[in-house]
């Protein structure tokens, strides 16, 4: 019994070129580092603001300030896009500047997970001043 | 190892320092600066959230002169690269690409830093003495 003549594949072409260009990726990358840049610029006019009012405040005015709502939340926000935006940016440099495969991936590995752990203890310290005691 | 014969690029050193350059370099120099400030932004807010001890070691860090001359670092990358940023913004938009309007607007970033900053500054060093 004669196999089928049809050799057609069965990867769609959109399917195989997929991942293989020389971005491996789409925009995704670019846009969301433009769509928390435009996030950040009022936060960190905000944060500096409240940096310059509270210059030198002590332990007790910091948790009394962070217990109203309205700047828990932008304190909240101002970290995960902060440590969003720092990611994004520190891997394009990473990709730049080093060669070595292996070294580069570890890198952009590292640079995520540090700055998932930043951003989720400063939440964590913001949510802790925002309700605790 | 065999030298490839391809030709290469001038290396970094043969051009003439400009502006366009300078501030594009900045940029990304001032981004390395304010994610090392991202650490020392969330140690404040964890010494904070842990006490008193913790809280008062953060503000002999940050009260000293190395810490206030890193502060003022800081301060003057994240102007930098907050109006630069917008630069850049306004230029995925394919508006100000015309060499008169990229120097305008790199002076019009420095300028816009320095103001910034020493306003800032001055407004901080007046809340802090009272």
């Amino acid at each position: 019994m004669a196999m089928p003549q049809s050799r057609a594949p069965m990867r769609t072409p959109l399917g195989r070129a997929i991942g293989l260009g020389s971005a491996k990726e789409g925009v995704e990358h670019w846009w969301r580092e433009r769509l928390t840049a435009i996030a950040l610029v009022p936060l960190c006019l905000w944060f500096v603001a409240e940096i310059v009012h509270h210059a030198g405040a002590d332990r007790a005015e910091i948790g009394a300030w962070l217990r109203h709502p309205v700047p828990a939340v932008l304190m909240l926000l101002l970290l995960a896009t902060t440590f969003h935006h720092t990611a994004l940016g520190l891997q394009v440099v990473v990709e730049d500047y080093v060669g070595h495969e292996g070294a580069r991936l570890g890198l952009i590995i590292a640079i995520r997970l540090i700055c998932v752990l930043l951003a989720v203890f400063g939440i964590f310290a913001v949510l802790e001043l925002a309700f605790g005691a | 190892m065999p030298s490839d014969p391809r030709p290469l690029s001038p290396h970094l050193q043969v051009y003439r320092w400009q502006l366009t350059s300078v501030l594009s370099i900045l940029h990304r120099a001032t981004g390395i600066a304010l994610s090392v400030g991202a650490v020392i932004f969330v140690w404040g807010l964890v010494a904070a959230a842990a006490g008193p001890g913790p809280y008062a070691t953060f503000q002999g860090f940050i009260g000293s002169w190395l810490g206030l001359l890193l502060l003022f670092g800081w301060t003057v990358a994240l102007f930098y690269h907050l109006c630069n940023g917008i630069r850049h913004l306004v230029w995925d938009t394919a508006h100000g690409l015309e060499l008169p309007a990229v120097y305008a607007s790199g002076w019009a970033v420095l300028a816009a830093t320095a103001v910034l900053t020493v306003l800032a500054w001055a407004l901080g060093l007046s809340h802090w003495s009272h």
